[in-house]
């Protein structure tokens, strides 16, 4: 059984549906995401998890007991807040120190649990300072340690790296990983950041409009999305709609216009009358002139824009036909900042399994 | 460098008005006080000539000692301050939850509360006053009520007017929106994400209160107390209106001696005494309370 379930969870605010229907099982141990644009419904289906908001149909159950009767200060659920809500007239030690006085923990047990918990999250001897005295990246650690230090069953954290700079934002990424695998406590993220959920997350629940769209694990959302939606929203994608003008029983060829007919691989369930080919910017291969002769896919254009971002080169290029698609080239060779200029007519070409393909 | 001499110049002009106004009409007359402390009371009142007739210099104590030499004198002190005390800890208790209520309304009636607050500023300090005369008068409703209680009761009816209950309820009224302003002000900023978190965290109502809001309203809690304090150790017009002959307070004593007994010299006296007690206890109070607020960050 999950540790964690969310059953047909809907929360209305007037006419507006923020979380439609949801239903969610997250296991022991797993760090799980709820992606989604803002607005998604993903901050309310935590507050609800937390207690800060009820659902309107639906039940959330923790370890087999129904949490409806609860409120958020008899949840053994903590929450990591954007703002990270530091008491400010307390210190890291009075901050982490707050759950387990609540928790009426001994007074002899205290300072090893503290201890423990700035260990965990690398703040060792930062005990005495005041919340004003620590950088954005320490604050974090504070509220993370707050959280955990009585090893509660959930922990949910709320964009938790928004207000931190690139940089930063990815050392803490590497921290949440280990420190999540070395608690062992369950975790459940809120983010609308693409990368950062592809990179933290067991699995990810992409919402939209208070709906999950695909619940799965990082690589499978990235190369398998489920609905344009989900191909959209992670990462650069190029979307091929069009009608379905052949189809072999693996091989699905569409009339996507402005491109022309596009060949590709069809799951087993068949194409339908129409579809979409959710097409990686980097599974496209960008060269001055290609040969003919293989089964790929080819389309001939001219290099509208390009994006040169260091490691790789982001080319927009307009088809013949009017359309845009957008290819990756990595700048693997040093001292060449790109291949091809603004106007350079240049050929791409893709294999007939390099994209994904979605039925409508 | 002319921009700096400009700076310079614009800082006098903006900071010289208010400084010079200070100057001659708050900290000369201070010390105009402090001098007349010093002298002789004129035998019709006012002050001595501060060469006497044989040409010495009359400067002296005596006024200073005479706050010694009855113990009245200091008994009108120590009830002024008890006054004060209870009057500062009523506001306190009754202004902290319309502060709570105010800052956590909806914000298009803040403004509306705030305003009722401060509604009773626009009529005269004396019209509000004699109004309690009124509400408090023995044939008022008031005191028809209190007193048929009391009788169904079989005690003496007892006066509302002209007793220390009249000074205490009007020193209350008109104090609390001093209480209100720095407590709202305060209270208004409170991060609701506080709240959150510490009730996440396991904090009931009560433990929300008194860990996380009351600790971070003391700065609110310190500049009300100071606003309705020391106004309220110097008041005089309400014990006179309202009180009874035993509701004396140092601020009549003072009058007093301006105004009736004419000696200039001991009434300077008892107003020095009186700055530096407001100033000492309420130095005292915000001394006592940041540690009392750093206790509580520790706990």
């Amino acid at each position: 059984m999950a540790l964690l379930e969310i059953q047909g969870v809907t929360r209305r605010f007037g006419d507006f549906t923020a979380v439609d229907d949801v239903s969610l099982a997250i296991e022991a141990g797993e760090f799980f995401t709820l992606l989604g644009p803002s607005g998604c419904g993903k901050t309310t289906l935590l507050r609800m998890i937390a207690g800060f908001d009820l659902p309107d149909a639906g039940r959330i159950v923790l370890d087999g007991q129904d949490l409806a009767d609860r409120p958020p200060e008899r949840r053994p659920v903590r929450t990591v807040f954007q703002s990270y809500a530091l008491f400010p007239h307390m210190s890291v030690e009075g901050n982490v120190a707050f759950p387990l006085q609540m928790a009426r923990v001994g007074a002899a047990d205290m300072p090893a649990k503290i201890a423990a918990a700035l260990e965990d999250v690398r703040l060792t001897g930062f005990g005495k300072r005041m919340p004003h005295e620590l950088s954005g990246g320490q604050r974090q650690r504070v509220a993370i340690a707050r959280a955990l230090v009585t090893h509660p069953a959930v922990l949910l954290l709320d964009e938790p790296l928004a207000a931190l700079d690139a940089k930063l934002r990815e050392e803490m990424q590497i921290e949440l990983i280990n420190l999540q695998r070395e608690v062992g406590i369950t975790f459940v993220y809120v983010t609308h950041d693409q990368t950062e959920a592809l990179a933290l997350s067991h699995r990810i629940a992409v919402m939209n409009r208070g709906r999950v769209e695909q619940l799965d694990e990082p690589s499978r959302i990235y190369g398998r999305p489920a609905t344009r939606f989900v191909a959209d929203f992670i990462g650069q994608c190029n979307l091929l709609s069009g009608p379905v003008v052949a189809h072999d029983g693996t091989v699905a060829t569409l009339e996507v216009p402005g491109i022309g007919p596009v060949r590709t691989t069809t799951p087993p369930g068949g194409a339908g009358g129409r579809g979409t080919v959710a097409l990686r910017p980097e599974k496209i291969r960008i060269v001055a002139s290609a040969p003919q002769d293989t089964p790929d896919n080819h389309v001939r254009g001219s290099v509208a824009d390009l994006l040169y971002m260091g490691d790789v080169t982001v080319y927009k290029v307009a088809t013949q036909g009017g359309a845009r698609l957008e290819a990756l080239l990595a700048n693997s060779q040093s001292g060449r900042a790109k291949f091809f200029e603004v106007g350079d007519a240049v050929e791409m070409s893709w294999a007939v399994d390099a994209g994904h393909y979605i039925a409508e | 460098m002319s921009a700096r001499r400009d700076s310079r110049w614009e800082r006098w002009a903006v900071t010289g008005p208010p400084l010079a106004y200070l100057v001659v009409f708050f900290a000369v007359p201070t010390l105009i006080m402090v001098m007349a402390s010093f002298r002789s009371p004129g035998d019709f009142g006012g002050l001595a000539p501060l060469v006497g007739a044989d040409g010495r210099l009359d400067l002296t104590l005596e006024s200073y000692a005479r706050l010694f030499e009855d113990t009245v004198y200091l008994e009108v002190f120590a009830k002024s301050v008890v006054y004060a005390l209870v009057t500062t800890l009523a506001c306190l208790m009754l202004a902290y939850p319309l502060a709570v209520l105010i800052a956590q309304s909806p914000r298009r009636y803040r403004d509306l509360l705030l305003l009722l607050v401060i509604l009773p500023f626009w009529s005269n300090f004396l019209i509000r006053v004699y109004a309690w005369m009124i509400i408090l008068g023995p044939n008022a409703a008031l005191a028809q009520a209190v007193n048929g209680v009391l009788a169904a009761f079989g005690a003496e009816p007892v006066p509302l007017l002209f007793s220390s209950f009249a000074v205490l309820v009007c020193l209350v009224y008109v104090h609390l929106p001093f209480m209100v302003l720095p407590l709202y002000a305060n209270l208004e900023k409170h991060d609701r994400a506080l709240l959150d978190a510490a009730q996440d965290l396991g904090a009931n109502a009560w433990q929300r209160f008194w860990r996380i809001t009351f600790p971070l309203s003391l700065p609110g809690v310190y500049a009300g107390a100071a606003l309705v304090f020391i106004p309220a150790l110097g008041i005089f017009a309400i014990p006179d209106i309202l009180g009874g002959p035993n509701d004396s307070l140092i601020g009549n004593l003072i009058k007093q001696q301006f105004l009736e007994t004419r000696d200039w010299p001991f009434g300077s006296v008892l107003s020095i005494v009186l700055t530096v007690a407001a100033l000492s206890l309420a130095g005292l109070a915000a001394w006592v309370g940041r540690r009392g607020g750093a206790e509580i960050a520790r706990a």
